[in-house]
């Protein structure tokens, strides 16, 4: 099905459907218990990992099958972005136009920062890149203030020409008529269950972006990527150029991180030049590799994790501590709020950091290679003779 | 007229001249040896072939058609492949991938962008890929990851993503440098068995003379970037300048 083998069906259905099950996935705790801070079933939440899926998603397809670290796709998120705005600006608020017109220009962009950053490899590529994006975010913070309205950031004014608002249009980003930012509330018993319309669109464009990239790893096209990751001697003396190659996948890349950025806009119509900082592109690079490079779900699991530290764990503050070890004495409640203080609240990245290196150093393969460790914990039959057999390449992307 | 053409070849790196003036001419479906000492500019008079290095004078023609200034994937894409001192496999990939990239480098040329086609359902690049494993006696291998075959099966593995692009000439640089007799014997039965079976034109680069004189139909013996003399390997056998390049001179 959809030009699948039978395999990767299944693997797309399930993906489907944990995608559009995730508002109840998410929402595990009832409201009125202490566990419900760690529900994260709210839209903004939701998006944010729906969005930087695709993000990650498509950086995956750069790094993960080339192996090209680029440093700077944090450029292109916010070149989709401002993009966005200005659609919003200029035309009203349906954000088809701006979406469309967001992966073009980003992937333009890409094809003139590609075409330059390629003729280099390893490490200079990715000060190459790194170069571009803080150009970019130095351009959209001062020099091109014109366009991107500086530090304050892009934004829709009440005296913007909106040539296509019609009368009775929403005034807040909509596709045709249905509003992001509306929800519908479903409360079952203490659980409270939120579906909202933003969510599900960029939910549905984070399926067709991982279907093309699923497309992608089975083509000759993600062969090719991945050869030129393991020897690109073999690949110049097989009669094949791995520079278009290479240039392909960048700004396919780039084009994804484009789509990435212009959801952000849509479902908060701002742009701010903070989006294309060195640190936003680090954070992806950091998505991919704790989910596992090269996979096809990693990237997508590890800008989950992340998110969800950067807004779950982050709340976590001193009074939230207090309150959970308030049944133990008093000197030894404080000495555990002490001790826990430095991982949680404004020290949630100590604990990220802690467990991005655990990863690295015993899950090389991220996120993804740990599942399939235990996985394989369960499957192995007793009496096999299967370590003695040569062992099977594994398949790509599971 | 054979089907490479080298004439007046010189290459120089800074003081030393790695090749003086090289005239060699390999014809069509023999297996043409080129020995020599070490530093004799042996791999340089193959780098040039294949343009991994431009020679300062002189020409290269392949089929009637200069390799001069061309990349070393459009030289491949004329139809020459090259065969490595040590193996130039795709290590993170399976064998049948391997096998699979250089069909698909043939079919396609040097780029084409076709990411929503599906590799396996390329039935008749498959079936050829798979064939030519089991030509080679590797199709029970095919799903190994390259890099964890053993360094016999490496070079095969090499040899038959050469071969299956159907070379009209196979460049191959010292393929039994560094491994044990037995493995050597094998790698001779391998390329004996590919040129009975097949119509190809073989280039070989060797200071191995046990090698050389088992396969070779015409042989060309370079010493300090000069060829010293080319003839039939019964002749190179006993010849005084070959011995004299080799033993050095006799006192």
């Amino acid at each position: 099905m959809f030009g699948l083998n039978p395999r990767d069906t299944r693997f797309l259905l399930i993906v489907v459907f944990l995608t559009l099950a995730t508002p109840l996935l998410l929402q595990p705790f009832p409201e009125s218990s202490g566990l419900a801070q760690f529900n994260a079933g709210y839209p903004d939440l939701m998006q944010r990992f729906a969005i930087f899926g695709i993000f990650a998603i498509g950086f995956n397809i750069l790094f993960g099958l080339t192996g090209y670290l680029s440093f700077g796709h944090a450029a292109f998120l916010g070149v989709g972005s401002y993009t966005v705005v200005w659609m919003y600006k200029l035309l009203g608020y349906n954000i088809l136009p701006g979406l469309v017109l967001a992966m073009v220009i980003s992937g333009l962009f890409a094809l003139l920062i590609g075409f330059i950053s390629l003729r280099r490899s390893g490490i200079y590529f990715s000060i190459l890149t790194l170069a571009f994006a803080q150009m970019s975010y130095n351009l959209a913070y001062s020099v091109l203030t014109p366009i991107t309205n500086g530090e304050t950031g892009l934004q829709v004014y009440s005296n913007d020409p909106q040539v296509l608002m019609g009368a009775n249009a929403p005034t807040s980003p909509h596709i045709f008529g249905l509003v992001m930012r509306d929800s519908v509330q479903l409360p079952v018993g203490d659980w409270l269950f939120t579906f909202n319309i933003g969510y599900y669109f960029c939910a549905i464009v984070a399926i067709l972006a991982f279907y093309i990239s699923l497309r992608i790893f089975r083509s000759p096209f993600g062969m090719m990527l991945r050869a030129i990751k393991t020897n690109q001697t073999r690949l110049n003396y097989t009669g094949l150029n791995p520079r278009p190659y290479t240039l392909a996948a960048f700004v396919i890349s780039g084009i994804y991180a484009g789509l990435a950025g212009g959801l952000l806009a849509a479902m908060d119509p701002l742009a701010g030049a903070e989006r294309m900082q060195w640190t936003a592109s680090g954070e992806v690079v950091l998505m991919t590799i704790l989910g596992g490079a090269g996979t096809l779900m990693g990237p997508v699991l590890g800008a989950g994790f992340i998110k969800y530290f950067e807004n779950i764990f982050s709340k976590i503050n001193d009074n939230v501590l207090h309150a959970w070890f308030a049944f133990l004495p008093d000197g030894l409640e404080n000495f555990l709020v002490a001790l826990m203080h430095p991982f949680v609240g404004k020290g949630w990245h100590l604990t990220l950091g802690i467990l991005f290196m655990l990863v690295v150093i015993f899950l090389p393969g991220g996120l993804i290679e740990g599942g399939q460790r235990i996985a394989r914990l369960f499957r192995r039959r007793p009496d096999s003779d299967s370590r003695h057999q040569p062992k099977p390449a594994p398949h790509v992307g599971e | 007229m054979g089907i490479l053409e080298v004439k007046g070849v010189g290459k120089r790196f800074g003081g030393l001249q790695a090749l003086g003036d090289v005239n060699l001419s390999v014809a069509e479906n023999t297996v043409h040896a080129i020995i020599g000492p070490n530093g004799a500019g042996k791999s340089t008079l193959l780098n040039c072939l294949v343009g991994k290095l431009i020679p300062d004078t002189g020409s290269v023609m392949f089929d009637g058609q200069s390799v001069l200034g061309r990349k070393p994937h459009e030289i491949n894409q004329m139809g020459i492949s090259r065969v490595f001192q040590t193996p130039e496999i795709f290590g993170d990939l399976t064998v049948m991938e391997n096998m699979l990239i250089p069909c698909f480098a043939k079919r396609d040329g040097a780029f084409r962008l076709h990411p929503f086609e599906t590799v396996a359902n390329e039935r008749a690049l498959n079936e050829r890929a798979l064939q030519m494993l089991e030509d080679l006696n590797m199709a029970e291998k095919r799903h190994m990851h390259a890099a964890s075959l053993s360094r016999g099966d490496k070079r095969r593995l090499e040899m038959a993503m050469c071969l299956v692009q159907e070379p009209r000439l196979l460049l191959l640089d010292e393929p039994t440098a560094g491994m044990a007799r037995a493995d050597t014997n094998n790698t001779i039965d391998l390329l004996k068995q590919i040129k009975e079976t097949r119509d190809i034109t073989m280039a070989i680069i060797e200071h191995d003379m046990h090698v050389v004189f088992s396969l070779a139909d015409r042989i060309t013996v370079l010493a300090q970037g000069t060829p010293l003399v080319e003839d039939v390997p019964e002749k190179i056998k006993g010849h005084p300048k070959v011995q004299e390049a080799y033993l050095g001179q006799a006192h």
